[in-house]
């Protein structure tokens, strides 16, 4: 088993979907000659054509609303965005078309879509290279948001979403692009989308997060485990919508104590629903109030670095906050 | 339309490839969408149903383009106005009107959408939405795919000036124009955007950005059906060979309110409405078939009869025929939904 970066992984999935199925195509700015502008689709265009890695003029509404076409027509399209902060103009495409499609035909049409978009700062990206963006797509039914934190599952959820009927949005963080790296099988296997997976049994205290912050929470784990004692249970949603409400019902009895971790802000994110679950169904079996650590509730990530670090989660500071709740 | 000139030789249909009784059967299909519009307006007014949205003066533009494409294996995006181009492209009365009454029988959306909303995969006509201009991507979409596959048909797509001016219409043409794809992108300017007039919208030609996307723009009197069957058969044949795209703007007028919830005189003058009025391209058409010899007062009593009876048997059946269950609400979000949301 090969070990790959997660970067590799999402490469290789598209490259093995396309190989199954040849009404699989990729389509964006630059994934055609040049592989992407973090050399995500390098190679594709040489091994698939040009048709089949299509490069796209500058227009996200464009790309999307295009793919979503084609997908009606019975194509399998992965439109890639290059920046999830440059995605808003295809908000209306994805938010009113693609994520109603079945439900305004009453079944009759469907919608195959999956749109390829790396958040996430931590790059020196500045307000719009920077975002994460979840929480404006999270809570529209009938799209489906996966945000890989791991190689194996990038790969193995990319394919399931190539073979999902439904739409997807397909949330890589791209500084775990070269950051993460693990054995990747390559073998033809998918990572079922709805599912959470514990990624660290324990019994002290509960982290629930996904994408980067949850490298963080993996290393805090290690060193509270040596220096402290201390035991974290940590749950990787994996996919943001449909939540794995049973998952994270167990992960929070588990323990009685929930930090939820995200970078995207804290107000109206995807942990503000985690933490209503949680309230909603075992509130009473809690022995600390649900705590969050989350990016601050500014417009976007600054460049300066001192700036763009205090907005960062870090290995540090969620350290900090799962050993403020073990001693709570 | 003056068919005197070419009676003794060739008639203008005749001149574009189309028999008498396909010219009859546009007559008819312009007739049939003007019936149904006046009908359901009349079903709102009357409290039977709750909205309508007219289609009145712009069925001749509809109708021709309809029989211009190919109806078996094309690809149609109309917009909400586009009762014309939905009949002749093979919906009928009763599933029109399942929709007006929001029934779960309604192929176009099962009662979910307000009518004028058209989707069938059996027709082929692509579901739509109410934010305008969405469709002209998804068209181009269809036809990226179409030529992927090496399928010779065409994307035909639809909207008003009003939409025009989205930027859906702009990337869409411009993604088309670069990748030289087999879409027929038909603007029907109707010379208002709600309230908003044409010369309040738009400092131009629609069809002449064509020329900025690398493509023919054709503006085409949309009030002569033959014209614009010729015009969107050209279109056609253009597609079908790889020659790719083209921008078509047919120019009529939105003879009824913009729809059963405005007051059109609120912001234009009976005047103005009455004038354009003479310019109806309905009875245009039934004179030209008059003078053509192949059709006669009688024959038209007897079609508006004939109409008139199948609307009464499309209400009736609409009208008698069930709502969603309430807790239908919840199904078909996803593939594997059956109306498990929380």
């Amino acid at each position: 088993m090969p070990v790959m970066e997660y970067i590799d992984a999402i490469r290789l999935a598209m490259k093995e979907e396309m190989e199954l199925d040849e009404n699989v195509f990729v389509l964006g700015e630059d994934v055609g000659l040049k592989g992407g502008v973090f050399t995500t689709t390098k190679g594709l265009q040489e091994q698939f054509g040009e048709q089949r890695v299509l490069d796209t003029p500058l227009a996200e509404s464009a790309i999307a609303g295009v793919a979503i076409g084609a997908a009606m027509y019975g194509m399998k399209p992965i439109a890639e965005m290059q920046y999830s902060d440059f995605m808003l103009p295809a908000t209306n495409q994805i938010i009113s078309e693609a994520a109603k499609i079945r439900y305004r035909s009453n079944n009759d049409w469907s919608c195959p879509l999956v749109v390829r978009a790396p958040i996430g700062g931590g790059i020196f990206g500045g307000l719009y290279h920077s975002q994460c963006p979840e929480s404006i797509f999270f809570g529209t039914p009938g799209i489906k948001i996966i945000a890989p934190y791991s190689a194996y599952d990038a790969k193995g959820l990319l394919k399931a979403a190539v073979r999902d009927p439904d739409p997807v949005l397909f949330f890589e963080n791209k500084k775990c692009y070269k950051l993460i790296k693990e054995d990747v099988p390559l073998d033809d296997y998918i990572v079922p989308i709805g599912k959470a997976n514990v990624i660290r049994e324990g019994s002290d205290i509960t982290v629930i997060g996904y994408s980067l912050p949850l490298h963080f929470a993996m290393q805090a784990a290690e060193e509270l485990a040596t220096e402290q004692g201390i035991s974290a249970h940590i749950l990787d949603l994996r996919t943001l919508q449909p939540l794995d409400r049973e998952a994270i019902i167990d992960a929070a009895r588990k323990t009685g104590k929930v930090l939820i971790i995200h970078e995207d802000n804290k107000t109206g994110g995807v942990g503000a629903e985690v933490s209503a679950i949680i309230s909603e169904e075992c509130l009473f079996e809690l022995d600390a109030p649900i705590k969050r650590l989350c990016g601050p509730d500014v417009p976007a990530m600054p460049i300066s670095p001192p700036m763009e670090k205090f907005f960062m989660l870090s290995k540090d500071k969620v350290k900090e906050a799962m050993l403020e709740l073990a001693l709570y | 339309m003056n068919a005197k000139s070419h009676v003794k030789t060739e008639t203008r249909h005749e001149q574009l490839g189309l028999s008498n009784a396909e010219v009859i059967d546009m007559y008819r299909y312009m007739l049939l969408a003007r019936k149904y519009d006046e009908r359901s307006l009349l079903l709102q007014r009357a409290g039977k149903i709750n909205f309508h949205v007219s289609g009145i003066g712009q069925e001749a533009a509809q109708v021709g383009a309809a029989f211009a494409l190919d109806r078996e294996r094309d690809y149609f995006l109309p917009y909400y106005r586009d009762y014309g181009f939905v009949l002749a492209a093979g919906m009928s009365l009763r599933e029109l009107m399942l929709s007006v009454f929001a029934k779960a029988e309604d192929p176009n959306s099962g009662g979910r959408q307000m009518p004028g909303h058209f989707g069938s995969k059996r027709l082929r006509i692509v579901t739509g939405s109410s934010p305008v201009t969405t469709q002209v991507p998804h068209a181009v979409g269809i036809a990226l795919a179409a030529k992927m596959q090496k399928k010779d048909i065409v994307s035909f797509v639809t909207f008003g000036e009003g939409s025009s001016n989205q930027g859906d219409f702009h990337e869409g043409c411009n993604f088309a124009g670069v990748q030289k794809l087999p879409v027929i992108i038909m603007c029907e300017n109707n010379q208002y955007a709600i309230s908003v007039p044409i010369q309040k919208q738009l400092a131009g030609k629609v069809s002449d950005r064509a020329l900025g996307y690398g493509f023919p723009g054709v503006r085409v009197d949309g009030n002569d059906a033959l014209e614009v069957y010729r015009v969107v058969k050209e279109a056609r044949e253009r597609a079908v060979r790889g020659e790719g795209p083209t921008l078509i703007e047919a120019m009529m007028y939105r003879l009824s309110p913009h729809s059963t919830s405005d007051n059109d005189l609120a912001y234009r003058t009976k005047e103005e409405v009455d004038e354009n009025w003479k310019k109806d391209g309905l009875p245009k058409m039934k004179q030209y078939l008059i003078d053509c010899g192949i059709w006669s007062e009688e024959q038209d009593a007897a079609l508006s009869t004939e109409i008139a009876q199948q609307l009464k048997e499309a209400i009736d059946s609409a009208d008698k025929a069930p709502f969603p269950l309430p807790e239908d609400t919840l199904l078909h979000v996803y593939a594997d939904n059956e109306g498990d949301v929380r």
